[in-house]
């Protein structure tokens, strides 16, 4: 038994409790606080990563005997201590960029508050070891994500997107919790180690079990952003960039596939889910690549690159590799990460300008936020030896092999990555400067470097045997030889080059189509299917029961015959308190009833 | 101990009447009841079950009649609940206008019939207690409410009337059922008689519909809803607090007391009907919650949505489902107590509660933002608040009647329904929250923020019902006993 993962789990909780407690005034004290709680907290998580067998006690939560127990126990195996790691460490790094980054924002205590906050629930869904436990978390994710991209609430766009951001992951876990009452009414148990000595029974029924895991997927869906519920996360960029980096790039869009590969057991049994999960991440590759070509804000671009990336992620899961899934998510945190906080390095030295025609130059004024970002980029073409070279090969080589149609279109989307990743270093950070803003940026401080740095280095490494293998089940050498990764570099190539020769020393984007620039339209599609259905529902029972119960059935029949009318117009006589005499009256007749009949 | 949690409320409001000093004694009166029912409530010895801290005074040996009362688990949460509430909503009644000593003692009686009713073993004395409440209600919102106070009073006046009489029929039928040598209204005597089967199968029918109609029109089941919105949207804040949160749960401590255990088959034979009509509230209301322009309506409505997951817990009749509901009663009555107390102090801010016409109050109102974010996300269901332990116990209560592999049936269906007003929940709290307090400021001048001192009940309420969403489990073994020996397992 250790209490490591209690102090752990628990002291970001603790920092953010203080902040909102005690030290709302003190700025600076508040963002101490919440660095050295993820600091402290990463420390222990490597020394329980050290430790083979660490256990950890547990609690009851809920114990209502024959029916319903739910512990809150944790799951201590690689597969968490990694991701414990990840979280963490990217946590940390993220921490230290935000005391450069939100320097002198006026809301600051509160932002560390929310950022502790969400390492706590983070931490909390990757230790869980049962259903609900995990859902706890899940929602409470969700809540840290809605604080921290409305923290700027008073712009009307960051307080839709964060309202935005809620409701989607709440339509998604709507079917996650459907998922799992039906995995606990077939079990008896919401224990993960419990449930899985009794998939026979959920396994005898093919049909169930399909609903089941599609059901459970629904939350994957929702948290990390997949088609169709993948609406919100572009428009979370609203909040401060660290957040965009930690949250909505590195961890908790990612924990819809933690949670798919967590309970592998369930997902892998039934091959029609898993042709849809694989379905569904091929279209969310492709469609956000396809729009990502043709935005012009930074983060959005990046929002868009995180989607497709996410896409492959489930594409992975679908395609029955778990291994592959978790060495994606693991490269991914590492360069996303750094792709958002080179991206924020560059916003707040042009004063919080995002639109990148009006960057350009960038590399030679901010020369090392210009390696790092490359490192970044490098890293998300997939171009050796950097991270994503090496799990974007693990899975193109695994559709290779198990669906050629979504191995071309996982080809295909590498090559848009290439092109809109290209596109985006060419138009920011070569050239000369688009504006006297752009001209006149300088480096950022050393506080935001240093991030960049140890992340750079991570995107250049975390993808090599010699390093990944200490944390991760690499997914098996492909069985097509030299074909593949000389197919995903030539794709690489390609588009690398085309957006070379198109956009350099341009000042406006020579390509433009509709469909593309405006998303697909999904976000005028669903408003106007909401105010179709719900809307328009919602309007008519307003509607029949102000008017048609009340007013007619409720009112009419009384005046029948109750005689209100009588009644009303007693009361407008006045003397209120007289009439509840009378009341008094009326009740102790009843008492004087009930008591001698 | 717990005759004085019973009537200190009433001698207090009586002193009150008398002339003592308004606010310093309604405090102190409340402060006293709420460390006594929290005494009691931990007190309580669940390993034992049945009801402790019984008295018991004779009234007429002819009718076995007593003034007796008594306490088991489910009855001290709802004490525990009222107390929380009383004190929080005497303290959120700011500057009264007019008969301030009346104000406050009505507040107190409405807490002191609520909590008489929880604590009396005979159903006579159970009755007369709630009716003592609605007194008070219908001279607050008549006296001090605001719009069109005096037809609001009327109508939610002679609903709950009406209400309290279709009740009483269904109490005296229930006290006819028992056989003529040992009637009673003792509520351990009924409960003993129909453990013994001695109501007969064809007598439950009757009796549960008359109950449900009664107490169903008390906590507002569709269709015999429509006078809580405008009672809500009329009374002053901390009546809405208390008959919310409180004096509305009656009806429903009553199916939980009376229906559940004296009634299971005609619960189970008529759980179809109830499903329909708390599918109503769930989906119909939570739309029509929707579509409402006013804060005050708004929550007015919520609070009548709200109701069909308790209800869903007890029609499930098994012991989570209905564990489940009394913890939902206690933690939606601890959040739209918050919710209606930080929409009162709005009221006294802005010169309206119209969503389109409000925004951006949390910058000069960031207290009062926190607290009806941390209110609306209680109501929503997020985990950490009382809420979302107990919707998750109505859930799996529920969702597991009839359960098969083959089909959904009604009670899945249903559960889905329900799941799906969580989202709909989500929707109208979060657009309201996100109208009023975020965005670009509607306001030209500053709105002051609510007062320092109006953190203590904020913090009181929030408290409670984190208190009980962290460790839930110290209700259940307390609210469990209740029902297991009467339900299925």
């Amino acid at each position: 038994m250790s209490v490591l993962p209690w102090y752990a789990l628990l002291l970001p909780l603790f920092a953010s409790a203080i902040i909102v407690l005690l030290t709302q005034r003190a700025r600076n004290a508040s963002a101490y606080i919440s660095v050295a709680a993820v600091l402290i907290s990463f420390i222990c998580s490597c020394i329980i990563f050290s430790r083979p067998n660490i256990s950890a006690a547990q609690l009851t939560w809920i114990d209502v005997p024959n029916f319903l127990r739910v512990p809150i126990a944790f799951t201590l195996d690689p597969l968490s201590k990694t991701m414990l790691l990840i979280v963490t460490g990217v946590g940390t790094l993220i921490h230290v960029y935000s005391l450069g980054y939100m320097r002198d924002d006026a809301g600051k205590s509160r932002y560390f508050a929310a950022l502790s906050f969400f390492i706590f629930s983070m931490l909390g869904i990757v230790l869980a070891n049962n259903f609900i436990m995990m859902f706890i978390f899940w929602e409470l994710v969700g809540v840290s994500s809605y604080l921290l991209i409305g923290h700027w609430f008073e712009r009307d766009a960051a307080a839709d997107a964060a309202k935005k951001a809620f409701i989607t992951n709440r339509i998604g876990d709507f079917g996650f919790m459907l998922g799992i009452l039906m995995v606990w009414s077939a079990t008896g148990s919401v224990i993960f180690n419990d449930i899985a000595p009794h998939i026979a029974r959920i396994t005898a029924n093919p049909t169930f079990l399909t609903i089941c895991v599609l059901l459970i997927f629904c939350g994957a869906v929702g948290k990390s952003a997949q088609f169709p519920l993948h609406v919100w996360l572009p428009d979370a960029m609203e909040g401060p960039t660290p957040v965009s980096a930690l949250i909505h790039a590195a961890t908790m869009v990612a924990a819809g596939v933690y949670m798919l590969v967590r309970v592998s057991f369930l997902v892998q049994a039934s091959p029609e889910a898993l042709r849809v999960i694989a379905w569904i991440g091929t279209i969310t590759a492709v469609m956000a690549a396809l729009i990502a070509t043709q935005q012009d804000d930074i983060k959005r671009i990046l929002a868009y690159s995180t989607l497709s990336q996410l896409g492959y992620m489930i594409m992975a899961v679908g395609l029955a590799s778990d291994e592959a899934a978790m060495f994606h998510l693991f490269t991914h945190a590492f360069f996303k990460a750094l792709l958002f906080l080179g991206a924020g390095s560059v916003i707040i030295a042009l004063h919080h300008e995002q639109n990148i025609w009006k960057m350009g130059g960038q590399g030679k004024n901010m020369f090392l936020t210009f390696v790092t970002f490359a490192c970044g980029t490098l890293a998300i073409i997939g171009c050796p030896p950097f991270a994503g070279f090496f799990s974007k090969d693990a899975i193109l080589a695994l559709a290779w092999e198990r669906d050629r149609l979504i191995f071309v279109l996982a080809l295909f989307t590498a090559l848009l990555t290439a092109w809109y990743m290209v596109r985006l270093l060419v138009v920011v950070f070569l050239g000369k400067g688009r504006t006297q803003t752009a001209r006149a940026s300088q480096e950022s401080s050393n506080i935001i470097l240093l991030p960049l740095v140890i992340l750079a280095l991570l995107a250049l490494i975390g993808g090599l045997n010699f390093f990944a293998r200490h944390f991760l089940v690499l997914p098996h050498e492909n069985r097509a030889g030299a074909l593949v990764p000389v197919l995903a570099l030539g794709a690489m190539i390609a588009g690398a080059a085309a957006a070379i020769v198109l956009y350099r020393g341009r000042n406006e984007d020579p390509i433009s189509i509709a469909v593309l620039r405006n998303k697909f339209y999904f976000d005028e599609i669903y408003a106007a299917l909401i105010s179709l259905t719900q809307g328009s529902l919602a309007r008519l029972a307003a509607f029949i029961d102000r008017w048609l119960i009340d007013f007619v059935v409720v009112r009419g029949s009384s005046k029948a015959t109750w005689g209100v009318g009588t009644l009303v117009r007693l009361v407008q006589v006045g003397n209120l308190q007289a009439y509840a005499f009378i009341f008094g009256l009326g009740i102790i007749w009843i008492i004087y009833f009930a008591i001698f009949r | 101990m717990l005759l004085l949690i019973v009537f200190l409320p009433i001698i207090a409001s009586a002193a009150l009447l008398l002339g003592a000093p308004a606010r310093a004694t309604a405090l102190g009166a409340s402060a006293i009841t709420l460390v006594l029912s929290v005494l009691a409530f931990f007190d309580y010895d669940h390993a034992q079950a049945g009801f402790a801290y019984v008295r018991s005074f004779p009234i007429s040996t002819d009718l076995r009649l007593n003034f007796a009362v008594g306490a088991d688990g489910l009855s001290l949460t709802m004490i525990l609940l009222s107390s929380v509430v009383l004190l929080a909503a005497v303290w959120f009644t700011g500057k009264v206008d007019r008969y301030e000593n009346a104000f406050y003692a009505c507040l107190l009686l409405i807490a002191a019939g609520a909590i008489g009713a929880f604590a009396s073993l005979d159903l006579l004395f159970f009755y007369a207690f709630h009716e003592l409440a609605l007194i008070p209600t219908f001279l607050l919102i008549g006296i001090w409410g605001s719009g069109n106070r005096r037809a609001a009073a009327w109508k939610v006046t002679i609903y709950l009337a009406l209400g309290s009489f279709v009740l009483l029929i269904g109490l005296i039928m229930l006290y006819r059922a028992l056989p003529a040598a040992t009637r009673t209204f003792d509520l351990r005597a009924i409960q003993a008689a129909a453990s013994a089967g001695q109501i007969a199968p064809a007598m439950q029918s009757p009796i549960y519909l008359w109950l449900l109609a009664g107490f169903g029109t008390l906590i507002s089941l569709v269709p015999f809803h429509t006078w809580a919105p405008e009672a809500y949207a009329s009374a002053p804040a901390p009546a809405a607090m208390l008959h919310a949160g409180v004096l509305k749960k009656f009806g429903l401590y009553g199916l939980l007391r009376i229906a559940l255990p004296m009634l299971p088959d005609a619960v189970r034979q008529w759980s179809n009907l109830l499903l329909v009509l708390l599918l109503a509230n769930i989906i119909y209301i939570g739309l029509a919650t929707t579509a409402q322009r006013r804060l005050d309506w708004m929550l007015g409505y919520s609070s009548v949505m709200h109701m069909g997951y308790i209800f869903l817990g007890i029609v499930s009749v098994n012991v989570l489902g209905a564990t489940g509901a009394a913890l939902l009663m206690f933690a939606h009555g601890i959040s739209i107590a918050l919710l209606f107390g930080i929409t009162g102090e709005l009221r006294k801010r802005v010169p309206t509660l119209e969503l389109d016409a409000l925004g951006g109050l949390a910058r000069t109102m960031p207290i009062a933002s926190f607290a009806f974010g941390l209110g609306a996300f209680a109501a929503i269901g997020l985990p950490g608040f009382a809420n979302f332990a107990a919707e998750i116990m109505v859930f799996f209560g529920a969702f597991r009647n009839g359960f098969d592999f083959q089909h959904f049936h009604f009670f899945q269906w249903a559960t889905l329904l329900a799941l799906w007003g969580v989202v709909i929940s989500a929707v109208y709290l979060l657009r309201a929250y996100r109208r009023i307090f975020w965005g670009t400021s509607a306001e030209p001048a500053a709105v002051p923020d609510i007062s320092f001192g109006l953190r203590l009940p904020v913090t009181l309420l929030v408290a409670s019902s984190l208190f009980f969403g962290f460790f839930p489990q110290t209700l259940i073994e307390r609210v469990a006993p209740t029902f297991r020996t009467h339900l299925s397992k």
